[in-house]
């Protein structure tokens, strides 16, 4: 009974293509996965691009809309970064924005969650922390490595606090790209296995399975709402920690 | 009942993944035989929606917001210089007001004095006229009572001959007559 992808909580994870595209070997077949990510920029660039074309003093609403997120991320980046951050706002507010609209779009009933996919978080991971990487290097020199001898250490201690600093610098992709990829992944598993008791229980025979079918019904719905949170609370922590991230190239040392 | 379907339920979900497993061999997110193709396009839509936040959008909505920011602080600057003009032109009034009165009083004071002065000046033609005119008339009043009292002491004196005569039968010269009715006059 419990047959076909209606409950397996993991099918919606899976990459089918749609069109297939395998040069040298190399599968880089145009997938669901593909697709969503153009749906996305599609989404976003509809907001912000369609959404500023008036350039009316007075703001309608898709512009105030455009604006607001705008601004937003520009506090955010101001106030992590301090004025002189504004230089990474296009990358920040790029990330942001691809995250949020790629959670927000994975709610969608039967569409498919690009940010589940950690090979696509530590992407982004891996492209905050070479920024991080490159552009300190490239302004600061060896000045830069300084981030990772913390001040007024006394000197016994100083290899101890070097390594653990090493140690934190290198977590920082890896935790950064697992927390995104494991709250989408559970969030989206969990609905999943709700929805599947309620499918579950209403397939069974028994008249018991009637009575309690609507309590996972309910935390479905909950869940829901808690994935809707998640999905904009993940994005944001995503975006403030890329900024506190590329704090450390801006103004490396302690 | 309950323990039942559960079980069921954890059998079809075991069941499930041991068959998903025997097909795709791993679970979708660690296969990674669709890493290079997500990647790939990742690497094209992050790409092009980089560019576009860059170059399109985000300079037009900071251009928008600053043009907004510049419109808010220009036109209340316009706002305060207005209102400083305002301000201005409500003294000035105030000011020509409050001399137009004081010449309004000026005026009206000057044409009270000059209404007084002609009034006076004609009255006191009039008096000067009536006090001629009064006088004229006492000297015309002297006259003719002086001419009277002649009269009345002509006619005295010949009344008095008349009487003489009638009396003694003897006419008193007029000049006895005369000077005895100055004495009777004189007498009151």
């Amino acid at each position: 009974m419990a047959a076909g992808g209606g409950i397996d909580p993991i099918h919606q994870f899976e990459i089918k293509p749609i069109v297939g595209l395998k040069p040298l070997g190399l599968d880089l077949s145009f997938t669901n996965a593909s697709l969503l990510m153009v749906i996305i920029v599609a989404v976003i660039s509809i907001i912000m691009i369609y959404g500023s074309s008036q350039r009316a003093t007075v703001p309608g609403r898709l512009q105030s809309l455009a604006e607001m997120i705008y601004e937003f991320v520009a506090s955010t980046v101001t106030g992590v970064m301090g004025k002189d951050g504004m230089r990474f706002f296009p990358l920040v507010f790029s990330l942001f924005m691809f995250v949020l609209t790629g959670n927000m779009l994975g709610m969608v009933p039967g569409s498919f969650t690009v940010t589940s996919h950690i090979v696509v978080t530590a992407a982004f991971a891996f492209l905050v922390i070479g920024t991080v990487l490159i552009y300190g290097i490239v302004k600061h020199g060896s000045h830069f490595f300084g981030l990772f001898v913390p001040s007024g250490v006394p000197g016994w201690l100083m290899p101890f606090m070097v390594l653990i600093e090493a140690v934190s610098f290198v977590s920082r992709p890896i935790s950064l790209s697992l927390r995104l990829f494991g709250n989408m992944l559970a969030g989206h598993i969990a609905l999943k296995v709700f929805g599947g008791f309620v499918v579950a229980l209403l397939a069974g025979t028994s008249v018991f399975g009637y009575v309690i079918a609507p309590l996972p019904l309910l935390l479905a719905v909950a869940l829901t709402a808690l994935e809707f949170l998640v999905a904009f609370l993940q994005a944001y922590v995503f975006a403030i920690l890329t900024c506190v991230y590329l704090n450390d190239a801006l103004h490396p040392g302690h | 009942m309950a323990s039942a379907s559960f079980a069921t339920l954890l059998a079809g979900a075991a069941q499930a993944a041991t068959e998903h497993g025997a097909k795709k061999a791993s679970f979708p997110p660690f296969d990674s035989s669709t890493f290079a193709g997500q990647l790939f396009w990742l690497a094209i839509t992050f790409g092009v929606l980089y560019w576009l936040m860059s170059k399109i959008a985000l300079p037009r909505v900071g251009a928008i917001l600053e043009e907004r920011a510049d419109t808010i602080s220009r036109d209340l600057d316009k706002a305060s210089q207005m209102q400083a003009k305002a301000e201005e032109t409500a003294q000035a009034y105030e000011k020509a007001l409050a001399e137009a009165r004081k010449n309004a009083q000026g005026i009206a004071q000057a044409s009270r004095d000059a209404g007084a002065k002609a009034s006076d000046a004609r009255r006191h033609a009039v008096e000067a006229e009536l006090s001629a005119k009064l006088g004229q008339a006492e000297t015309t009043i002297a006259g003719t009572k002086a001419k009277a009292m002649k009269n009345v002491r002509g006619l005295g004196s010949e009344v008095a001959v008349a009487i003489v005569t009638k009396l003694t039968g003897q006419a008193p010269s007029a000049t006895e007559a005369s000077d005895a009715v100055d004495q009777v006059l004189a007498r009151g």
